[in-house]
């Protein structure tokens, strides 16, 4: 991957994003269990795979979502997250 | 001429540096290539990287385990053991880095005797430099941890650095001037490989079987426990796994389905060509994301920090080599005009504390020697042997307690991060 589409202003080099993790849900701190909890805190879906991750393209601030094989590097699409993740 | 004479060597008979070698046939290997796999063993170890075939060496060695399998997807010693740039130090931060990596240490100096092979172990000093005050500050209090456990660790000024690196530029071209650094004594580097096979033949000697091209495809677990291990060369039933896999690791645990904070990303490192020794002692700039050494045949090797997102595939990127190879000329302006020769990558297992996960899993029988991210090859023969006497004995050795997969739900970390090296220990 040596470029990313920004979903805002198309292809830059990687050299402008930052990358912010795999997009994860929160559960609810008040119903979750200590063990459910301390599994969101930590656990992460460390295999390599097709995931969706939070991306930031730093001179324009946008945050939005890539999803990205991590195996091979290759990005099928990117989007802003009110986009939806249909 | 000489040159291909010389590689033809080395490919022919490993580590023909040893003119001993060079007396014995090509039959004799350094270790067999059982052609099948038995239907059960006491012990199946997953992988074989230093870390796997040291297990494997004292399982059969000290504890009498002699039915034990080491199963490789590829190649002996081809992942993270042959992969990274070899140092090996125990000036960690927290009173259990420091015992843990200096129990390594100690075991590495003998190593060569032990294992009968020469492992080019060179103590050739380790110098970190700080170039802020703070860093300068978290040194100081490195050197009195490491000095309360009698690890022989102090700081320098920058008339001793210049001392032990002559040519260098304390100013590092203006912006990052040298204020000091902390220096360690018994820093060492050694051939990496050569610590993957001395110990592959050890444990093959003492009756370990060794199954390269053979990869774990699923983990077979009934009532909690292992019940044994399907490969790509068919089902072995087994009471007792360890998993030495690094990079592999969340693979193999979503097979077992255990879950992890273990993320990860590729590690780069380059040799330059060989040039004549100058470079004695090991040099670490956390600020400059540098680490070098050179090696016995005269490379310069040398590395940088983590890539910077997860990536599960160890591919080289120019970026590293433009941006490592710009903060060693910071240093060293004098090597401009030097080539690199190689680049490559290994796939780091990260954690969020950035010690290892190592011990009993909630599947009984599922051992895990993981969590090495950039660090493991120097705590090869301490996690090797804490490993068999953890796998034999079904228990956690006091050493290692502190590392267990558990830490995390009981919110335990250790704090070993102040004690990376280039934003990674």
């Amino acid at each position: 991957m040596k470029l990313l589409d920004c979903p805002n202003i198309g292809a830059r080099p990687t050299a402008e994003f930052t990358y912010g993790g795999e997009l994860r849900h929160m559960p609810d701190p008040d119903q979750a269990t200590d063990a459910e909890w301390a599994d969101y805190v930590w656990n992460r879906t460390g295999a390599g795979g097709v995931k969706k991750e939070w991306w930031f393209h730093v001179p324009s601030a946008t945050w939005f979502i890539a999803e990205r094989d991590t195996r091979t590097d290759r990005v099928l699409r990117t989007f802003l997250i009110d986009e939806g993740a249909s | 001429m000489l040159c291909r004479a010389g590689r033809h060597l080395e490919r022919e008979v490993p580590l023909g540096f040893l003119t001993s070698m060079r007396r014995k046939s090509r039959s004799e290997r350094m270790f067999r290539a059982p052609e099948r796999l038995d239907s059960t063993y006491d012990v199946v170890i997953i992988g074989a990287g230093g870390h796997g075939l040291a297990a494997a060496h004292h399982l059969a060695r000290d504890h009498g385990v002699r039915s034990v399998a080491v199963l490789e997807k590829g190649y002996l010693g081809g992942g993270n053991t042959g992969r990274n740039t070899t140092i090996i130090r125990s000036n960690y931060i927290t009173p259990e880095g420091v015992a843990f990596y200096q129990a390594s240490v100690d075991l590495f100096r003998e190593l060569s005797a032990e294992l009968e092979l020469n492992l080019f172990y060179s103590a050739r000093g380790h110098y970190t430099l700080a170039h802020t005050e703070s860093s300068l500050r978290t040194m100081r209090w490195r050197a009195e941890v490491n000095k309360h456990l009698s690890v022989e660790s102090e700081v320098v000024g920058p008339a001793e650095v210049e001392r032990a690196f002559p040519g260098i530029d304390l100013e590092c071209g203006g912006h990052a001037p040298i204020l000091g650094a902390l220096y360690h004594a018994p820093g060492a580097i050694a051939r990496h490989d050569a610590v993957a096979w001395g110990y592959a033949r050890s444990a093959d000697r003492h009756g370990v079987q060794i199954h390269q091209q053979t990869e774990v495809l699923g983990i077979d677990v009934q009532n909690g426990r292992v019940a044994g291990v399907q490969t790509s060369r068919g089902y072995v039933s087994t009471r007792k796994v360890l998993c030495a896999v690094a990079g592999s690791t969340p693979r193999l645990l979503d097979f077992a389905g255990l879950r992890s904070p273990i993320y990860v990303h590729p590690l780069q490192a380059l040799v330059t060509e060989p040039m004549k020794p100058w470079l004695d002692p090991i040099l670490v700039s956390g600020s400059l994301h540098v680490y070098v050494s050179q090696s016995a045949r005269g490379e310069l090797v040398m590395g940088a920090s983590l890539d910077p997102y997860e990536l599960h595939a160890p591919r080289s990127t120019f970026d590293f080599v433009e941006g490592l190879s710009g903060h060693v000329l910071d240093l060293f302006p004098f090597l401009s005009g030097v080539k690199v020769l190689r680049t490559w990558a290994g796939l780091a297992d990260m954690t969020p504390d950035f010690a290892p996960i190592l011990g009993k899993t909630p599947i009984d029988g599922f051992y895990l020697d993981a969590g090495w991210g950039t660090w493991g090859f120097k705590a090869t023969p301490i996690a090797g042997k804490i490993m068999a006497q953890t796998v034999a004995s079904d228990a956690t050795p006091a050493l290692i307690a502190p590392f267990a997969l558990s830490r995390f739900e009981a919110f335990e970390l250790t704090g070993e991060k102040g004690a990376a090296s280039v934003g990674q220990a």
